[in-house]
């Protein structure tokens, strides 16, 4: 933008220092996909409605595209990107495919990456709760059951209550 | 033998023979991946890890420019100033373009030539396209084109489909379908009952919104990366704006984030813009829409009013029925033609109407041109038919399902729908008696009434409705489609063909379908992105058709291959074509067995070809508009689901607390991706019915452009209990690929059990003595007014 003021800022993004030259004004979102060209979050509304540019700030879900770039600066970043480990997808990712959890697929990494968020923020729940937790993550394809089921699969049942 | 072998140009004539590579052991078995098993998304891997491209994901070239539109902001208005000169002065600015700069047509419709790509000296919606800036970067295109300084003057604007039709205002002719002499039939009935039911719009909230990235060729040509359903339409308006010939335009699509009939003619704006834009500049252009613009600036699903009469006997059996449809098409044709005429052939949905006239008219408003949508029309048409039931049911005191059983059509055949085509496939009857039993219908229904006596704020509802939805599309000449399909030296196949991917599994089914016939490993057919340039003039991929037109255009490219390896292995061995059997990822000749890629190569050693078109017409479908009958369905669909609800009528809140559904997909290329679809296309027409609701202010403005004020169904909205099966019976009488049926949108059709079953629900608050007047979509607002009003007349204090 014209009349922002450009920063340089260090994110550590998916276990890596990323040092980026944004404006006061970009959103994190922006920087993954545009300045550092991790284009699996994916932008859907761009009003924090949707979901679908869900990462991970500290272990914490966010969603990035109302969350300014020099938010993160010194924090750490995990994108969908970097949850696979050695080559092996993370167990929600394998959860997601087994379970047929998607559709047109828009949805997908930040359906997953706030589910991981869930696992990261040690969340465990009923049912019920799981479906508030992730009622923020639309999915316009309504792929919902298989959704739930796959990180029902992952998450970790609630012990007793 | 390697691959350098036979590309080597050796000696002449030095070919030795092939040697054979060992038949693997599993190969025994069958194929992995063939037609009718649950194979996965051909994308999961790349779905879960972010590696999906879209065509936002599509790495930028070097010097790409970010385009916003600026639109209007009055609904019918003639523009009488218009100043771009601030525009073209604001930093990062690289072009302007209005409509001036359009070396062609400036028309992106896809058939009237009524949708100006700029509008010219009128707008005649608010959000309607006026100007388009190309700049560095989409934010200095957006603060740039707020700089312009636009005069209009307000002309009279027709918002609704009732000040359309006080006006008189019909955007195209009237059309009407009659069979027997229904006023004569309801005049002779024993009772009759007459009503209005209105449902609204929906937008399509595909959660990738419109994109276009255009990068500029030699000379006139341009390739356009469009997120459309269409390609062949983005091709042909690319073409016809820029005024060069199709040829010089290629468009390519690798899949879209949804498309649910929202990305069949809207694409063509962006695409034609971004075109454009890299034409003028040289430099590639990309134009993002942002959410709110798009929710603004696109078409959405048509609301209409539809007005019924309808005439019975004692038991519930429909003698005649009138139904009048009134499309709000706004402000210019786009497919709306095509959408009312399919409101009316489902306006008898699964039932035998004996007599019927349907009549529709198709309205100009100054609102955005509306469009597909998952349905296309039917969904409107088939809620009107339910509301009929239903009111006749409690007219009668009867329990709806005898009489939606009463009238079902027969099995055998013999009826006829309104516009002359006789049913002769009809299972609909077998279904819900499946599904009667199986959901429990008949104890829960008494379970309802029970707990409604005992519950004062609380009330259930429960219904059971069937869908019957035709298949094909009803312009008779789209039902084709092309393929193309290559064999490589290796053994490996590249296939193509023109349906595109939005998530409905059209790549993996098609693919499926190919590595059936060559009766290989589906990882060995490599699933490539749609493109004009290999397979041309494509019809969209909509209509529910995909699979069954692209499955049969791939299955006729890969048998034609198959039959020249086969003619080849005959006369090389000298054996009857019929001892060439191909086996799992081998082929048995005569005695012998060889495997799939070793006789590949002897073809191609021995100069066969191993490439091939495909195509594919669907057989005997017409229909004539002079006298509104035919057989413009190959098939029909069949389904039924039974929805239980409860509402609150305090505050008229309602949910969906267990859904049973019986759908028929014939026999499923894939119940993975089938079963998905079932379900998605529930959850969407549930949205459609309950939440989402549309709405303009009094200027015309759409003020519902955002997920926070236009409620899409979350996963908290999904009925805690859904219990889905596919039909185990089912089969497609007619002969399509593999005898499966088309599965993208019957199923949204399946919700309307869930609105019947809200009207149940508003009866018991009435105490079932006043019947509910509700209208779509069932908002908390109108379930708590249509409880009101039902318990007003029913006496209540
Ligand atoms: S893009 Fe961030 S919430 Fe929709
Ligand atoms: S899979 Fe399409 S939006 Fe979720």
């Amino acid at each position: 933008m014209p009349d922002g003021q450009s920063l340089d800022i260090t994110i550590t993004v998916n276990g890596e220092a990323r040092t980026v030259v944004v404006d006061t004004r970009t959103t994190l979102l922006d920087a993954l996909r545009d300045r550092l060209h991790l284009s699996g979050t994916k932008k859907g509304c761009g009003l924090g409605q949707c979901g679908a540019c869900t990462v991970l700030l500290d272990g914490r879900r966010i969603v990035s595209c109302l969350t300014f770039a020099v938010m993160a600066e010194g924090k750490a970043v995990t994108t969908i990107e970097g949850l696979a480990q050695d080559g092996s997808l993370h167990p929600l990712q394998a959860a997601f495919v087994e379970h047929d959890a998607f559709q047109c697929g828009y949805c997908t990494p930040g359906q997953i990456m706030s589910a991981a968020g869930l696992l990261s923020e040690g969340r465990n729940g009923t049912d019920d709760e799981i479906r508030d937790l992730m009622s923020g993550n639309i999915c316009r394809c309504g792929a919902y059951t298989n959704i739930l089921a796959a990180i029902r699969d992952v998450l970790p049942r609630e012990s007793g209550r | 033998m390697s691959e350098t072998r036979i590309q080597d140009r050796g000696e002449a004539e030095t070919l030795r023979d092939v040697p054979h590579h060992k038949l693997a052991a599993a190969a025994d078995k069958a194929i992995r991946g063939g037609v009718a098993r649950p194979v996965a998304h051909d994308s999961a891997a790349r779905h879960v890890t972010g590696a999906a491209v879209y065509v936002d994901d599509i790495p930028e070239l070097p010097g790409t420019l970010h385009l916003h539109v600026a639109t209007s902001s009055r609904a019918h208005a003639r523009v009488a100033a218009i100043d771009l000169a601030p525009v073209r002065a604001a930093p990062g600015v690289v072009a302007v373009l209005s409509a001036g700069d359009i070396p062609g047509e400036n028309d992106c419709s896809p058939v009237f030539h009524d949708d100006p790509v700029f509008a010219e000296g009128e707008v005649q919606y608010a959000g309607q396209s006026l100007f388009a800036v190309a700049a560095v970067t989409r934010e200095a295109a957006r603060a740039a084109a707020a700089l312009a300084r636009i005069e209009y003057e307000d002309l009279p604007a027709l918002l609704t489909v009732d000040d359309a039709l006080a006006a008189d205002a019909d955007l195209l002719p009237p059309h009407e379908m009659r069979l027997g002499d229904p006023e004569a039939a309801i005049a002779a009935a024993p009772r009759r009952l007459a009503g209005t039911i209105r449902v609204g719009g929906q937008d399509h909230f595909y959660l990738e919104g419109q994109i276009a990235y255009a990068v500029p060729g030699e000379g006139e040509d341009v390739l356009v990366h469009s997120s459309t359903q269409h390609p062949s339409e983005v091709q042909h308006t690319v073409a016809k704006v820029l005024g060069v010939a199709d040829h010089a335009v290629t468009v390519e699509v690798r899949r879209m984030g949804g498309g649910f009939g929202g990305k069949e003619s809207q694409p063509a704006l962006f695409a034609a813009i971004a075109a454009l834009a890299a034409k003028k500049t040289g430099r590639p252009a990309k134009l993002r829409v942002d959410r709110d613009d798009d929710m603004v600036m696109t078409g959405k699903r048509h609301d209409f009013r539809i007005d019924w009469e309808v005439g019975f006997d004692g038991s519930g059996r429909i003698a005649g029925a009138v139904f009048r449809q009134a499309a709000r098409c706004g402000y210019s044709a786009d497919l709306s033609g095509g959408i009312a005429d399919r409101a009316m052939f489902h306006a008898d949905n699964a039932y035998d109407l004996r007599a019927a006239r349907i009549h529709s008219r198709r309205l100009k408003t100054h609102t955005v041109s509306n469009t597909a949508f998952r349905g296309f029309g039917g969904p409107q048409g088939m809620i009107a038919t339910e509301r009929v039931l239903d009111a006749v049911a409690f007219a009668l005191g009867r329990d709806p399902l005898d009489v939606r059983r009463a009238n079902f059509y027969p099995p055998g055949g013999g009826a006829v729908t309104p516009y002359h085509q006789e049913v002769t496939d009809s299972v609909v009857s077998e279904m819900v008696e499946e599904l009667e039993r199986s959901s429990g219908y008949r104890a829960r229904r008494q379970a309802v009434r029970a707990f409604n006596a005992g519950s004062p704020i609380l009330k259930k509802g429960i219904s059971l409705t069937p869908v019957k939805f035709g298949i094909s599309f009803t312009a008779t000449h789209l039902n084709q489609a092309g393929a193309l399909v290559h064999v490589y030296k290796d053994g490996s196949v590249h296939l193509n063909h023109g349906g595109t991917e939005m998530g409905q599994g059209l790549f993996v089914k098609v693919a499926q379908v190919v590595a059936e016939v060559f009766q290989i490993d589906l990882d060995r057919v490599k699933i490539t992105a749609t493109t004009t340039a290999k397979v041309p003039n494509t019809s969209a991929t909509a209509a529910s058709s995909g699979s069954d037109l692209n499955g049969m255009a791939a299955k006729a490219a890969a048998e034609a291959i198959r039959g020249r390896l086969v003619a080849f292995a005959a006369a090389k061995y000298r054996l009857p074509e019929d001892r060439i059997v191909f086996l799992p990822n081998r082929v048995r000749i005569g005695n012998e067995e060889m495997s799939f890629p070793d006789l590949v190569q002897e073809a191609y050693l021995n100069q066969v070809s191993l490439s091939s078109t495909g195509f594919y017409a669907t057989p005997g479908i017409h229909y004539d508009r002079e006298t509104a009958s035919g057989k413009p369905f190959f098939y029909y669909a069949y389904g039924a689901a039974v929805s239980e609800v409860a509402i609150d009528t305090l505050t008229g809140e309602n949910r969906v607390l267990r859904v049973d559904i019986l759908h028929d997909v014939g026999r499923s290329l894939n119940p993975a991706i089938d079963l998905g679809q079932i379900e998605g296309g529930f959850i969407q027409g549930l949205g459609w019915l309950t939440t989402e609701e549309l709405w303009w202010d009094e200027a015309g403005r759409l003020r519902t452009h955002a997920p926070s004020t236009y409620k899409i169904p979350t996963a908290n909205d999904r009925p805690d209990d859904m219990r889905i099966a596919i039909w185990s019976k089912g089969e497609n009488r007619a002969e399509t690929v593999f005898r499966s049926k088309a599965v993208g949108e019957p199923p949204l059709m399946l919700a309307l059990s869930a609105f019947s079953a809200i009207v149940d629900a508003v009866a018991a608050a009435a105490d079932y003595r006043a019947f509910p007047d509700l209208d779509a979509p069932a908002t908390p607002e109108r379930v708590l007014a249509a409880v009101e009003d039902a318990r007003r007349r029913a006496g209540f204090a």
